[in-house]
């Protein structure tokens, strides 16, 4: 748990960066063509790859951190 | 039944993933409804069944997400063989989660409910999620929490049901904070790091370990484990865009835990799409490797050197050291309806995966112990046995709708 | 660790912990300013060329938008719409594609079940979006008849067309 409040400080710096640096998002939302095609997404079929970390976890004795982020088409 | 206790945690967890819809956090996950068939079969056992997705917003802020699974099993794996009679078994799963949007943050609550005859997980599930730094950047948080209940079936007049006198519970924590960054207009990559904590009763009611008598002589006892395992893991991966249009991605995941088992998992991906009129429609392929390897658990062994050898005695062979390589190819089809205006996509989606494992610790004791009470002609001597392999064929087909 | 060292780390958690709350406050999505709106000249439809300049006089509503955003797509309509319905008063509108690739954009107009009347401009090397500060997709700056920039809008969710018509009102009265 100490390990998990430890990185739970992370996200928080990164946020308290952002607020006080000066560096600018430097991947402007009218340059997000390639990033918003549907195939750029980490999961294109949510059932599919639930049923398959399934098969995977049943079988290792690993589990875990198989969840992924998305990019975001900027859009709103 | 004896289907691993994995199983039936690994089905909540990732259905949990799933239906949180990622970490897009600025916006709702799209619309869709799949409906899949799946089957599973290697090692001697057979799972297969339907599973249906459907997602759903309502109005701008709010998505609901509803799952109903059903894994039918015929099971005579190799522990099966060796210890127990062929059986068949129905998991059913059925969950429900709801994403709330408010700005840049999306909130999700869910719960996963999975029934077979011997196990029975309750699992909820709550996560956040923020988009930040000109959307270039999204964290998110998640907890989840499954309470389980474990019984063992005898049969009984030859009918099979709950032993009365053996109830036992376990209860699983898991924490997760994950961080996916845009780095350049073609690439993202994505970190996240989970710690799993499990109590309880955290066997099989069914596996044995084996033990030496003598020198050529094996007898079995029920396996034991410690009633508590906590675990670390933390991946990263990447997506990158290439400018013919196609995406290649990769992935590197590290585990370990109190008992013992590390274990690590690289997996490489390819998708192409084709969308030009001589292939008639629109095609996306898809290629994929996923190479695995794990040692074992400290108490894991494939044979004890003696009866009662130590406090923690296990021989699942999903606490061995292994090697695993799993190779999949997938085809979507994409398609619109005329007749259809509501329906802005349709799929029709194939994927194969064939996946073969190695072990090193863990011998084929049908060799010596027969299978399903026959011994073989000319039993092997214990501990003299071929290591065990595995080959497994998986397929999925499945249907998607978007709206 | 001395009281003055865990009072600080105290403050200090406090403070993060505020800076993440702020976080989560719903940002603005309309900025206002003044000054000139930053000129430009960019390639239309059929290679015409268009510049902003030539539109002074009238109320110009700016749409920066692709044909990959899903919410621009559906904009679309409804900016036709009100350009049909203010066009006669002085307005205009004025969409600027924001793609590289400005063939495949026109392409996608000319496929459109509802087509387009207004000027089209294409802004194949951002400098437009970067002269604006495009921060969304898509985003709606509104210049007055002096040719002012007045209020940006960022992004589009059905019910935003509100807003569009109130700006527009507004400036068309000046």
């Amino acid at each position: 748990m100490r390990a998990f409040r430890g990185l739970l400080m992370i996200p928080v710096l990164a946020f308290a960066a952002t607020g006080c640096s000066s560096i600018e998002p430097w991947v402007k939302p009218y340059d997000r063509e390639n990033l918003a095609d549907p195939i750029m997404v980490f999961t294109r079929a949510p059932i599919s790859q639930d049923f398959l970390d399934h098969v995977f976890e049943s079988r290792e004795g690993s589990r875990g951190a198989t969840g992924g982020g998305g990019g975001g088409c900027g859009c709103n | 039944m004896a289907s691993n206790l994995n199983t039936r945690l690994a089905a909540c967890v990732i259905t949990c993933l799933a239906l949180s819809g990622g970490a897009r956090a600025g916006v709702l996950p799209e619309d869709r409804a799949d409906l899949l068939y799946f089957r599973y079969d290697g090692g001697g056992v057979v799972i297969d069944g339907p599973s249906m997705l459907v997602r759903k917003s309502i109005g701008e802020h709010v998505s609901v997400s509803a799952n109903y699974y059903i894994d039918m099993v015929s099971s005579a794996s190799v522990d099966v063989e060796t210890s127990a009679s062929p059986y068949e078994d129905e998991r059913t799963q059925s969950s429900l989660s709801v994403d709330f949007l408010h700005g840049k943050s999306t909130y999700s609550i869910g719960y996963v409910n999975s029934d077979e005859s011997d196990y029975k997980a309750k699992t909820m599930f709550a996560s956040v999620s923020h988009d930040m730094f000109g959307d270039l950047t999204t964290v998110s948080f998640s907890f989840k929490n499954g309470k389980n209940d474990v019984f063992r079936n005898v049969k009984t007049d030859g009918v099979v049901g709950n032993d009365p006198a053996f109830q036992q519970e376990m209860e699983s924590k898991g924490y997760s904070v994950s961080l996916s960054q845009i780095v350049t207009k073609n690439l993202v990559l994505s970190g996240q790091y989970e710690v799993i904590t499990d109590e309880g009763w955290l066997n099989s009611p069914y596996r044995s370990v084996r033990f030496f008598i003598g020198t050529d002589q094996q007898g079995q006892q029920p396996e034991v484990y410690p009633n508590t395992r906590s675990s670390n893991a933390a991946s990263i991966r990447a997506k990158y865009f290439l400018p013919y249009r196609a995406a290649i991605d990769a992935m590197y995941r590290f585990y370990t835990d109190t008992w013992g088992v590390v274990g690590h998992t690289a997996e490489l991906g390819y998708v192409h799409p084709l969308d030009t009129a001589w292939v008639g429609g629109n095609w996306i392929f898809e290629g994929r490797v996923r190479y695995y390897t794990q040692s074992a658990a400290d108490f894991y062994m494939d044979i004890f050197p003696r009866a009662d050898y130590s406090n923690f005695m296990a021989r699942d062979k999903e606490l061995a050291t292994y090697n695993a390589i799993t190779a999949g190819l997938g085809a979507t089809y994409e398609f619109k309806v005329e007749r259809f205006p509501w329906l802005s996509k349709g799929q029709v989606n194939f994927r194969f995966d064939h996946m073969m494992i190695t072990y090193d610790d863990f011998r084929d004791a049908r060799y010596s112990l027969g299978s399903f009470g026959t011994l073989p002609d000319e039993p092997l001597p214990p501990g003299t046995e071929p290591l065990y392999e595995l080959d497994a064929n998986i397929y999925q087909l499945f249907f998607s709708a978007f709206f | 660790m001395s009281v003055r060292t865990v009072k600080a780390k105290g403050i200090g958690k406090i403070v993060k912990g505020l800076a993440l709350a702020a976080a989560f406050v719903l940002p603005a999505f309309a900025t206002s300013s003044s000054g000139p709106a930053p000129s430009f000249k960019l390639s239309g439809r059929g290679g015409k060329a268009i510049d902003l300049s030539q539109f002074k006089g009238q109320v110009v509503m700016i749409n920066f938008w692709a044909t990959w955003c899903g919410p621009c797509r559906q904009e679309m309509p409804l900016l036709e719409d009100i350009y049909k319905k203010y066009k006669p008063m002085g307005f205009t509108m004025l969409a600027v594609n924001v793609e590289p690739d400005s063939k495949a954009a026109e392409a996608w107009l000319g496929k459109l079940a509802k087509p387009v009347s207004f000027p089209v401009a294409f802004d194949v090397d951002s400098k437009v979006s970067k002269a604006y500060n495009v921060a969304g997709m898509p985003s709606t700056v509104f210049v007055d008849r002096k040719g002012n920039f007045r209020v940006m809008h960022k992004g589009y969710k059905p019910g935003d067309e509100n807003f569009y018509l109130t700006q527009i009102r507004s400036m068309l009265k000046e």
